[in-house]
């Protein structure tokens, strides 16, 4: 090899030697520069107050324990959980909503498919922070307090206060309906891959959907008459100035699952429209053609084309929710974003709360991306 | 045909009739799902949109300095509280005599969003009208020169600040992004990597993580003595990354112009940066503008996040505004009015979006028959 620029090799090595050297040094500028200034403010790294008493109170909190002098890190774990939660109902109930708009976008019914397009039009142009400011205005300005709060259906309640729901009394016997579902569900699956190889063999069929439809729900109900039909309602009541028993959601989580929900499914709305249409004409007709009735058509030939369409954006708008669930600070839902910041504020560790925020998001971002690529491997068009 | 079973041939019964009668059986009552379907949504309609138009228009309260008509029993929507801070929400706490500066300055934010809007404009002097509008923004907004008071920029505000931050984030954002999505399609590996860790590191994170980075490390990492205003950091994050997700619209772009052309352009002895220049960019660029245009209004619903780090944008005055005791409690009509606003310039955007994808498409469909990946 000529060690000249004009061999194209020769060149490529040098700028790259070159740009990598330009970031580097860059890179250390910056550090050493932060490391100037942290010393001349006294500021002293590292993540050790992770372990000091965090001194503040979290307003809400799923599944983990906490109060005012638990550490940091217990405070953050508390946040994560919280952006969790939030996150994954926003998923499910996006989803649902935003597959319901898009297909009532593509009914023949002028007003259904109208009203769809308004939602969509309406939802996607308008920030989702001002979204979150409006729900939350709607229930902490706009709801009635306690005393008279709104009933739509018997037992919820919604009030200033947030929403309250009954709650199911457990006994011992849920958790044996909830083993014969999950018992029910194995052997469902079982079924559906006997029949599956049984057709495959002798060309019979068998009805495999149903049959694991009754057993998974079948089992469940037979233990619950059996065990005498324990059911049993908690029921939320006033109690001085708000609500106790039951279960409550406050304004905040209410706010952002609401802002979240109906702001994505706008967007999960034009996906699977998106997805639906993309399955083209002849596909139906030749299915018909070969004598498949309409669910099966649905479900050997259209589904799967049109899954290959919805799912890889799909799954970005659901990476997107989880990222907009960040948006929870302003409202004062304590998130991980929320929780971060207070204890950068108390602290004044900058550096690591943000690189604890920035590493979440990342942690989650990357998973679900490579969930996402081996998804796309394994739904692949197989072609010639 | 029922519904969900033929999106297409769906889509092709709700052609309209030139009967109004024949219309209105084929598109709301053939058959009894349908019936049903607009039943349901008529009766709907009639129990929350008429008493929505009620409280908003028939019994909303339009005038009343001092709030007090909207305190009284039964008063609809109070659209007062507009009538008395529409200065301060537009224009933030900008000096109010010289308040026409920033309504100038927004009013030519819109003009150039026109003028760029329209194909015939698509010339290399439309390059020339965007510095001239932009110095002419810069001096408005700031002043200082032609006998204008200077007004510094902590007192900018509104809408000006949020057209601002939008315009400039993605006007020096895309030099940027061109470079790292040439980067990530580079074949050196150094140069692929550094373009692919900074894309999907910036897209990784939430725009509040580096917002809150703008504003309480980037201080840090500037050498004693050099500091950055408030304004000028946030603009900074918000350029680094729209200029990620615009990286990933050129890519995009980038992907779809067939193999042949970079050959052609080879073979022809062009070098790397000339075939860019003159061959491939050209044509990716011009069918990215659709999905530009859709960043462009993501991004510019984003702006609104400034809010959190304490700027005055739109979304910040009109929430400031509530802090005020007699107008608090009324958050429901100014964040409306504050969707109105974002939907006006969203909404026209992914119109246009829209229109110009249908005829760059239609154009395309023209050409000769090109693959695209």
């Amino acid at each position: 090899m000529q060690l000249s620029l004009r061999d194209a090799r020769f060149r490529a090595l040098v700028f790259q030697v070159v740009a990598l050297g330009a970031v580097l040094a860059a890179l250390a500028y910056l550090v050493s520069n932060t490391v100037t200034n942290l010393e001349a403010r006294k500021i002293a790294s590292g993540f050790g107050f992770l372990a000091r008493e965090a001194g503040f109170a979290i307003g809400e909190t799923t599944f983990i324990a906490y109060n005012a002098a638990d550490t940091y890190l217990r405070a953050l774990a508390v946040g994560l959980a919280n952006t969790f939660r939030v996150a994954l109902l926003g998923v499910v109930l996006a989803t649902i909503v935003g597959t319901i708009v898009g297909l009532a976008r593509l009914s023949p019914n002028w007003l259904v498919s109208r009203l769809a397009t308004l939602y969509v039009e309406v939802l996607r142009n308008v920030p989702l922070l001002v979204q979150l400011f409006f729900w939350y205005a709607m229930i902490s300005e706009n709801l009635p307090g306690p005393r008279a709060a709104l009933k739509p259906l018997p037992g919820v309640f919604l009030s200033n206060r947030g929403i309250a729901l009954p709650t199911l009394v457990t006994e011992s016997a849920h958790a044996w309906i909830f083993g014969a579902f999950v018992l029910g569900l194995l052997l469902a699956w079982r079924i559906a891959v006997w029949a599956r190889r049984r057709q495959a063999r002798t060309g019979r069929q068998f009805h495999a959907f149903w049959a694991g439809l009754a057993i998974s729900l079948g089992l469940p109900l037979v233990v619950f008459v059996g065990a005498g039909a324990p059911f049993e309602l908690q029921v939320p009541a006033l109690a001085g100035f708000n609500f106790s028993g039951g279960a409550t959601l406050t304004p905040e989580f209410a706010a952002l699952l609401a802002g979240l929900t109906i702001y994505t499914a706008a967007f999960v709305a034009e996906i699977v429209r998106a997805g639906v249409l993309a399955v083209q004409r002849g596909q139906f007709e030749a299915a018909n053609a070969l004598g498949l009735h309409r669910g099966l058509t649905m479900r050997l030939v259209v589904l799967p084309q049109a899954l290959r369409v919805i799912v890889p954006p799909l799954t970005s708008q659901y990476l997107n929710l989880t990222k907009n669930s960040s948006l929870a600070v302003a409202i004062g839902y304590p998130d991980i974003v929320s929780i971060a910041n207070t204890a950068i504020n108390q602290t004044g560790q900058a550096i690591e709360g943000i690189a604890i925020i920035m590493a979440v998001y990342l942690t989650i971002s990357l998973s679900i991306s490579a969930f996402m690529n081996w998804y796309n491997k394994r739904i692949a068009l197989v072609e010639r | 045909m029922t519904m969900g079973s033929d999106p297409n041939v769906a889509a092709r019964n709700q052609k309209k009739g030139s009967d109004p009668f024949l219309w209105v059986r084929r598109n709301l009552f053939s058959g009894w799902k349908n019936t049903l379907a607009t039943l349901v949504i008529v009766t709907l309609l009639w129990k929350l949109a008429l008493p929505f138009l009620d409280w908003a228009l028939v019994k909303a309260v339009w005038w009343s300095p001092d709030a007090s008509s909207c305190r009284k029993a039964g008063a609809g929507a109070c659209w007062a509280l507009i009538a008395d801070k529409h200065r301060f929400m537009l224009f933030g706490t900008y000096p109010y005599d010289a308040q026409w500066r920033p309504a100038l300055a927004s009013l030519i934010f819109v003009v150039l969003y026109v003028v760029s809007a329209i194909r015939a404009c698509w010339r290399p002097w439309l390059a020339l009208v965007w510095l001239g509008g932009l110095a002419a923004i810069g001096v408005l907004m700031w002043g200082g020169v032609f006998g204008l008071r200077y007004v510094e920029n902590e007192r900018w505000g509104g809408l000006a600040l949020t057209l601002l931050l939008a315009t400039f984030g993605i006007a020096l954002a895309f030099p940027l992004s061109i470079l790292l999505a040439l980067g990530r399609r580079s074949t050196m590996p150094v140069i692929h990597w550094l373009a692919i860790g900074y894309i999907e590191l910036i897209r990784g994170v939430p725009l509040i993580s580096l917002l809150f980075m703008a504003s309480v490390m980037l201080p840090l990492f500037l050498p004693e003595g050099v500091s950055i205003d408030k304004l000028l950091r946030a603009q900074i994050a918000m350029i680094l990354f729209a200029a990620a997700y615009l990286a990933e619209v050129v890519r995009g772009g980038l992907q779809a112009i067939p193999r042949g052309q970079y050959e052609a352009a080879q073979a022809l002895g062009l070098s790397y940066w000339k075939m860019m220049g003159f061959i491939i960019l050209p044509q990716a660029l011009r069918i990215s503008i659709p999905p530009l245009v859709n960043t462009f209004i993501a991004f510019f619903k984003d702006t609104s996040l400034v809010l959190i780090i304490g700027l005055f944008d739109l979304l910040t005055t009109i929430k400031v505004s509530l802090t005020e005791p007699k107008w608090s409690g009324y958050g429901v009509e100014a964040y409306l009015f504050a969707a109105a606003v974002y939907f006006i310039f969203c909404f026209a955007m992914s119109r246009y979006s829209q229109a110009l994808e249908a005829s760059l498409a239609a154009a395309q469909s023209r050409a000769p028959a090109k693959e695209a990946a």
